[in-house]
């Protein structure tokens, strides 16, 4: 096995179309030396399988639970050195609409040798799509935000998050059990996540769900203004006068 | 039972049909307002003419639905003009058999000839207004308007079969086949002019077939329970009436869940009525998501051509299923619709 034999990582929630994928690889070795990395049933197994594997080249299929490859792909921009990414799919009239649109390329199911052959080539070279294409690309919100940590990914799944603050240059991102320092503006994580948060203050988000009830307290200048209680932390965020109607019909809605 | 059943151009409802029933009081009485409103320049007057004016036209009007609904079958075996001739006599019969009844001599309205002329005109101008809906939904109409409604071709499912079929041709041959066997069937009912009714057991084995051919992409992922053995495999159903559901079911309650999901189908009979239940893990947008809306607007539409009022097709999202809920009416082939 030599330096340029490719190491290629098979990402698909279905187990035939794997072994499709191994076996048209297999097909290839001759032409095209490669070895199968590893295979993953979702992103998450496949951010894991990444961790200790080196992967030149990665075929990732949209459609998967957990993760879908979408957001897989945005998470691989954490890493230090990526794999190159082909997206494949059986059919997926509005993805593939945005992948022309975005000039992503993309494979179809079920693929031919040559197609994959031309396709891994390309990508040996290729640099992962931008952060901003595949947020056109992905229809739906991220299940999780990732934190590089020392090389590593590390996820942070978006339902367990209670509230997302700014502060100086960085957002931290507030769970039960600890916080993430987040390198992603408040605004962006706004507009993404509209359905989950809602904006008590011009520096904070609480999610919905995560709203116990309000607190009434003397601010510094003297005047009265209100407070976020959370289910399950002590903290106490302060609401700005600004947003106190929309947190409150927020609240009202959720109780109801 | 067929949509084409008939080779005459027109003939009668089903006076059977809760829908035409229905449509027969609305319309007698809808008649009966504009001949009030025609015989009054006072608008006062108005209120007190039509209670008047219903008083007298209910009684013999419910008489003849009744009839009809009694002699429904007889009359739907004759041919379109002796039947029509038999509604026509019998609706003038009813009105001034009633008329003679009620009516102490002369009151006004009084006449029992203009009372069963008036029956007759009713019926005819009813008689007329199922001719001109008929018309609407006539053969053809309805024919091409069920080949549009069924025979779609879901691209998801087969590129996806295709693949998987091509992922287990090497290690599984015989799997393979199998796998390419169920496809074709499914696809020659997916093509086949689908306008007969099949009976609900037919349904259930193409939905089966359909679920084979899941399991081989999906394997342990996908779970079914089937809850079927109190209702009778021999009733009347709307092809593809469930195969589509249950493909909404795998794609939005199935594939993105990340751990194996169960997808339940329970049938039973109820009475008249067969009742199915589908239900599937809810993971949210399924009620929105707009494939599943049109398969759902698509069996709607069909039951409708096919039973008009009388099926119903309900959705509900709650405890984190999504339920499909149809009710339709039990018949058996030979039955006269």
């Amino acid at each position: 096995m030599n330096a340029d034999t490719l190491r290629v990582l098979v990402v698909d929630d279905e187990a035939p179309a794997r072994a499709r994928m191994k076996s048209l690889l297999a097909d290839l070795a001759s032409e095209l030396p490669n070895r199968l990395a590893g295979e993953a049933a979702n992103g998450v197994e496949a951010l894991a399988l990444l961790e200790s594997e080196p992967v030149d080249v990665a075929l990732v299929d949209i459609r998967m639970p957990r993760m879908d490859g979408i957001e897989l792909v945005r998470h691989l921009h954490g890493m230090e050195h990526p794999p190159s990414v082909i997206f494949t799919t059986a059919y997926d009239q509005y993805a593939v609409q945005a992948f022309e649109l975005n000039a992503v390329d993309y494979l179809v199911k079920p693929v031919r040798a040559q197609r994959l052959h031309a396709a891994l080539e390309k990508a040996r070279r290729a640099a992962l799509p931008p952060r901003e294409t595949l947020e056109k690309l992905g229809s739906e919100a991220r299940r999780h935000l990732s934190i590089s940590e020392r090389g590593r990914i590390l996820l942070v799944p978006v339902s367990e998050i209670l509230y997302l603050k700014a502060e100086l240059k960085y957002v931290t991102a507030r769970t039960s059990a600890r916080e993430f320092l987040l390198d992603e503006s408040l605004t962006h994580l706004e507009q993404e996540f509209a359905a989950r948060f809602v904006r008590v203050h011009r520096n904070c988000l609480v999610a919905r769900e995560a709203i116990a009830g309000f607190e009434k307290s003397a601010g510094d200048d003297g005047e009265a203004h209100w407070l976020v209680l959370l289910a399950g932390l002590p903290d106490k965020l302060p609401v700005s006068r600004r947003q106190w109607p929309t947190v409150k019909a927020a609240f009202a809605g959720e109780v109801r | 039972m067929s949509i084409r059943q008939n080779p005459e151009p027109t003939r009668l409802p089903d006076f059977g049909n809760l829908g035409v029933m229905l449509r027969c009081l609305l319309a007698v009485n809808l008649l009966a307002l504009a001949a009030a409103l025609a015989r009054n320049a006072e608008l006062s007057r108005l209120p007190q003419e039509i209670v008047e004016l219903a008083a007298l036209v209910e009684p013999p009007l419910i008489a003849c639905v009744v009839l009809f609904y009694a002699f429904a079958k007889r009359l739907a075996a004759l041919p379109y003009l002796a039947a029509l001739t038999a509604v026509e006599a019998a609706s003038a019969l009813v009105a001034a058999l009633f008329h003679a009844l009620l009516v102490p001599a002369g009151a006004p309205f009084s006449g029992v000839t203009r009372a069963a002329l008036w029956g007759a005109a009713a019926a005819l101008v009813v008689l007329f207004y199922f001719d001109l809906r008929n018309r609407a939904y006539s053969p053809a109409v309805a024919e091409a308007r069920l080949m549009a409604l069924t025979a779609r071709i879901r691209p998801h499912f087969l590129f996806n079969s295709l693949n998987a079929v091509l992922g287990v041709i090497r290690s599984d041959p015989r799997r393979a086949e199998a796998a390419l066997e169920e496809l074709s069937d499914l696809f020659r009912v997916l093509m086949a002019e689908n306008k007969s009714l099949v009976t609900l057991g037919e349904e259930f084995a193409l939905c089966r077939q359909y679920l084979e051919l899941e399991h081989l992409r999906l394997g342990d992922r996908l779970r079914v329970e089937w809850d079927i053995d109190a209702c009778p495999q021999d009733a009347q159903v709307p092809p593809l009436m469930l195969q589509p559901l249950l493909e909404n079911a795998v794609y939005h309650g199935v594939e993105p869940a990340p751990a194996p999901a169960t997808v339940t189908i329970r049938a039973l009979r109820e009475g008249k009525e067969i009742r199915i239940a589908l239900t599937n893990p809810y993971h949210g947008a399924q009620a929105q998501h707009s494939g599943n809306r049109m398969a759902l607007e698509n069996i709607r539409e069909r039951l409708m051509l096919f039973y008009d009022l009388e099926a119903r097709l309900e959705t509900a999202a709650a405890d984190g299923l999504f339920s499909v809920n149809i009710r339709l009416p039990y018949r058996i082939t030979g039955e006269a619709s």
